[in-house]
């Protein structure tokens, strides 16, 4: 008896949308009662808020920087003040006439970390172009050779905002990569240093860590040794930073199937090595969201360090209006102003993360 | 007959305290020696294997492979894990790595091979598992059988004098698992020490100078395939054949 032929039926292309505008409308804002009620509620809000907020923020605003116009006309912003202020306000108390190196500094740190987060600058060289980068942003911001001298504690604003965020989140990832490690590992006294160390910095707030940097810590040292304020705020922000990072990067060591140790192992492969190649990239991969948003935190955790007196971007903001009578009222408009300045890089921070998911998923796409 | 490749001298292991998943174990494999080991599941099969290449510790008596004592001395282990390929149920592939790249890795790190170097013999193992065309895919993109193959190609990398296979066909779809096993079986007529945690029976016969039947630990007893499928010594044997066989 010879088998019946089998014949597939030949794939067709999946029903598409239909309706344009209106069908989607129907479907998404009025499907039922409920999401038509919600579309109402929520629309209705909008409607009664936004033409307020649009007021303040645009229409009845005042932009020229004149206080005295602004006060005889109360109902709107008054975006002057950020005209009026926004040197103080970026550059903190650094001496008005050398504001052009910090604005330089600015710039070229900028630059350095948009390369470094290219494909194209991930060579071996970048750490040279880092050290170099970062010595000519202390030399512009530090004086010497030329330049007059400007102690740490006159920096201020934007400039000091990156060099804290950037230089903490660069120390505080390799110390919580080990930490990380430190913690899983077999050897008992490592595994309870690196506990301990998580649970005590978990155990206290930010600005408490930040206090004790600035003024405990020097109580400890031997007399006429003289550390940096600013060096002290940026140990203090990392060690606090890598604590909370190491578990992130934990959590991600622990969803590594044990078999792909084993693999490795059977292939020869020392500790160092499996760690490098096989365990780390794809523990990193999966908790790059989680590393994004420490990342994130640290950048506007810089903020805090406003309290031993290092007048960052949030500082700078109170230090430029509090001691102005006449502008004093108008910090929410300030406030709003470096907001954006937040946003745009925290915003730019979080696409970058996205970009970097897809490149490291590219294995998992079948 | 002479000295054997590996050679287990009263192994015992335990799992916690309470657990002796490894009893007294005695047993010597010359070299090119191609056993199947078989048994019901728990029965220490897949730890007795894992102790050769030292993914597992035993606790006592001694195990020497290819002239080397296991023991805590790390040199030792290195060693004898160049020598010694393995392959796992769950395949156990590198996700993040391509093909190409799971393959050269023990190569260009552990063996210090050239990158050129190790690319040319991983691509001759690939062609000896015939997958060589998917060489830059990632493995989640192959299949079941087309991961196990490049696994297979990924131990041979090594060029082991020994090759290990813990339930190599387990974890694969029916319709795989014969690709799998025709690789094994011209591995087999290659002259490689193979010792092979299977339930295949037929590979078993087909291949094994042979096979080895584990219970509770224990080695109840070994024999040539010819001898062990058709007069089983020992009723638990009897037993374990008349289910695996019996439908």
């Amino acid at each position: 008896m010879s088998a019946r032929i089998f014949q597939s039926i030949p794939a067709r292309p999946a029903p598409g949308r239909t309706g344009g505008l209106m069908g989607w409308c129907r479907s998404n804002l009025f499907a039922d009662l409920r999401t038509t009620l919600s579309t109402v509620v929520v629309g209705g809000v909008l409607l009664w808020y936004l033409p307020q907020l649009l007021n303040w923020a645009l229409f009845s605003a005042y932009w020229l920087p004149d206080a005295q116009a602004c006060r005889a006309d109360a109902v709107g912003a008054c975006w002057g003040v950020v005209a009026e202020k926004y040197r103080l306000i970026i550059f903190g108390r650094y001496p008005f006439a050398e504001q052009w190196r910090p604005l330089l500094a600015t710039l070229l740190i900028m630059a350095l970390l948009i390369c470094s987060c290219t494909r194209a600058f991930w060579k071996p060289w970048l750490a040279l172009v880092w050290s170099l980068g970062l010595a000519v942003f202390f030399w512009l911001m530090l004086g010497g050779w030329g330049l007059s001298r400007v102690e740490t504690d006159r920096w201020g604003g934007l400039p000091l905002t990156l060099l804290l965020a950037t230089l903490s989140i660069a120390l505080a990832f390799p110390l919580a990569l080990l930490v990380a490690l430190g913690r899983r590992s077999e050897l008992p006294a490592i595994r309870t240093l690196c506990t301990l160390y998580v649970e005590l910095i978990r155990g206290v707030p930010l600005i408490s860590v930040l206090f004790m940097a600035s003024f405990m810590f020097p109580l400890f040292m031997p007399q006429g040794t003289k550390i940096d304020v600013l060096i002290r705020v940026l140990v203090g922000i990392t060690l606090f930073a890598a604590a909370y990072m190491a578990e992130v990067i934990r959590g991600g060591l622990q969803a590594i199937p044990k078999g792909q140790v084993e693999a490795a192992a059977s292939l020869g492969l020392s500790y160092w090595q499996t760690q490098r190649k096989i365990v780390l990239p794809q523990a990193l991969a999966m908790v790059v969201p989680g590393i994004m948003n420490n990342f994130i935190a640290i950048f506007k955790d810089t903020s805090l360090v406003t309290i031993v007196s290092l007048y960052e971007l949030t500082g700078a903001l109170g230090l430029a209006l509090n001691s102005d009578a006449d502008w004093r009222p108008y910090k929410i408009e300030g406030y709003v102003f470096i907001a954006l300045i937040y946003f745009f890089f925290c915003f730019a921070m979080s696409r970058y993360s996205l970009w970097v998911e897809q490149q490291v998923n590219r294995g998992k796409q079948r | 007959m002479s000295t054997p490749i590996i050679s287990f001298d009263k192994v015992n292991k335990w799992y916690g305290n309470d657990f002796h998943v490894l009893r007294d174990i005695d047993l010597n494999v010359s070299k090119g020696e191609r056993i199947v080991i078989c048994g019901p599941s728990g029965s220490g099969k897949s730890t007795l294997i894992r102790c050769i290449n030292r993914l597992e510790e035993h606790q006592q008596g001694r195990l020497m492979v290819d002239g080397i004592e296991l023991s805590d001395d790390l040199k030792a282990i290195d060693t004898v894990r160049k020598q010694v390929g393995m392959v796992f149920q769950q395949f156990n592939l590198f996700p993040h790595l391509t093909v190409l790249e799971n393959l050269t890795l023990s190569p260009m790190w552990v063996g210090k091979l050239p990158k050129k170097e190790a690319e040319e013999r991983a691509m001759t193992q690939l062609q000896r598992v015939r997958i060589a065309e998917q060489a830059s895919k990632y493995p989640l993109q192959l299949s079941g059988g087309q991961q196990q193959r490049v696994a297979i190609a990924r131990a041979l990398c090594l060029t082991p004098k020994i090759m290990l296979f813990d339930e190599p066909t387990s974890a694969l779809d029916p319709e795989m698992i014969k690709e799998v096993l025709d690789v094994m079986v011209e591995l087999a007529g290659q002259g490689i020490t193979m010792l092979c945690v299977t339930h295949e029976m037929g590979f078993a016969k087909a291949v094994a100078d042979r096979v080895i039947f584990m219970d509770q630990g224990q080695i109840v007893e070994q024999n040539t395939p010819e001898q062990f499928f058709n007069h089983p010594q020992t009723d638990r044997a009897q037993d374990f054949l008349s289910k695996i066989l019996g439908h």
